[in-house]
């Protein structure tokens, strides 16, 4: 699972550098993205840009990761492929997490705010 | 018997066995997606065929062989409604002899600490699929159900 990260005054960017997310590798995810961000404070933005298909187990392992970080820490999400968004729509976590268009847009919101 | 001709649409009926352990399921999804009859799907169909078999596949070695050695039987058979799925497994009978619901108890004023890491599957495959149907016979389970085309 290779997963790059940036770091920004509070804000850690994670880019998921496979294109599944899935039964086979959810919890190596869940595993090096609570590792990833233990040294970090503030948001995190999870990009996934490049992840083309996403099933319920990497489902869970990314809710997973957003409950570990609450209820100090946020998950967001950006860069959402046509299957993945659709897996979170037709699930409503769609409803749950900040989606930004694109990782830019993640990480201008952050400017802003 | 003569050859069917090219037209016929059972010449792209696919039938693949796979053992359904989850690395197994990413390699026969991969071999299943690089084929007909998926290949003459839209992009979106494709993507709705490829999460419903990996639900219903991962749900296979999970679930009917409780993460033990197994294999399944996936049949595919392009309708004109779009894609009639059968999948065989030889592992236990589902609780209740019947498919779960997969009613999913979540929603935006859901709190963080009660949001579910799991039990997403089964709503996948039933709000994606048609005339899903189950059948427990001569100790397989059988289940049945289209993927419809949407264009």
């Amino acid at each position: 699972m290779q997963l790059q990260t940036q770091t920004r005054p509070r804000l850690l960017s994670v880019l998921v550098m496979e294109d599944r997310i899935d039964a086979a590798s959810a919890i190596q995810f869940k595993e090096r993205m609570r590792d990833l961000t233990q040294t970090a404070d503030g948001r995190v933005v999870l990009d996934l840009a490049r992840v083309m298909f996403l099933d319920s187990s990497g489902l869970g392992a990314i809710v997973a990761v957003k409950k570990l970080l609450a209820p100090d820490r946020v998950l967001e999400l950006s860069g959402l492929t046509p299957t993945v968004e659709k897996v979170f729509r037709l699930t409503r976590m769609d409803t749950i997490f900040t989606i930004h268009p694109s990782h830019e847009v993640a990480v201008s919101h952050a400017a802003s705010a | 018997m003569r050859p069917a001709p090219d037209l016929d649409l059972s010449v792209q009926t696919l039938h693949l066995v796979l053992a359904a352990d989850p690395d197994s399921v990413r390699d026969g999804l991969a071999r299943i997606l690089a084929l007909p009859p998926l290949t003459g799907l839209s992009d979106d169909d494709r993507g709705t065929a490829e999460v419903v078999l990996a639900e219903v596949l991962n749900n296979i070695g999970e679930h009917a062989y409780a993460g033990g050695a197994g294999t399944v039987e996936v049949t595919l058979v392009p309708v004109m409604a779009g894609l009639d799925c059968l999948v065989v497994d030889q592992g236990v009978t589902m609780p209740g002899n019947q498919p779960p619901t997969g009613r999913l108890t979540v929603g935006p004023e859901t709190p963080v600490p009660d949001l579910p890491e799991g039990g997403f599957g089964w709503h996948l495959i039933r709000v994606l699929t048609q005339d899903l149907a189950y059948a427990r016979i001569d100790g397989c389970n059988r289940l049945s159900f289209t993927l419809p085309n949407t264009g």
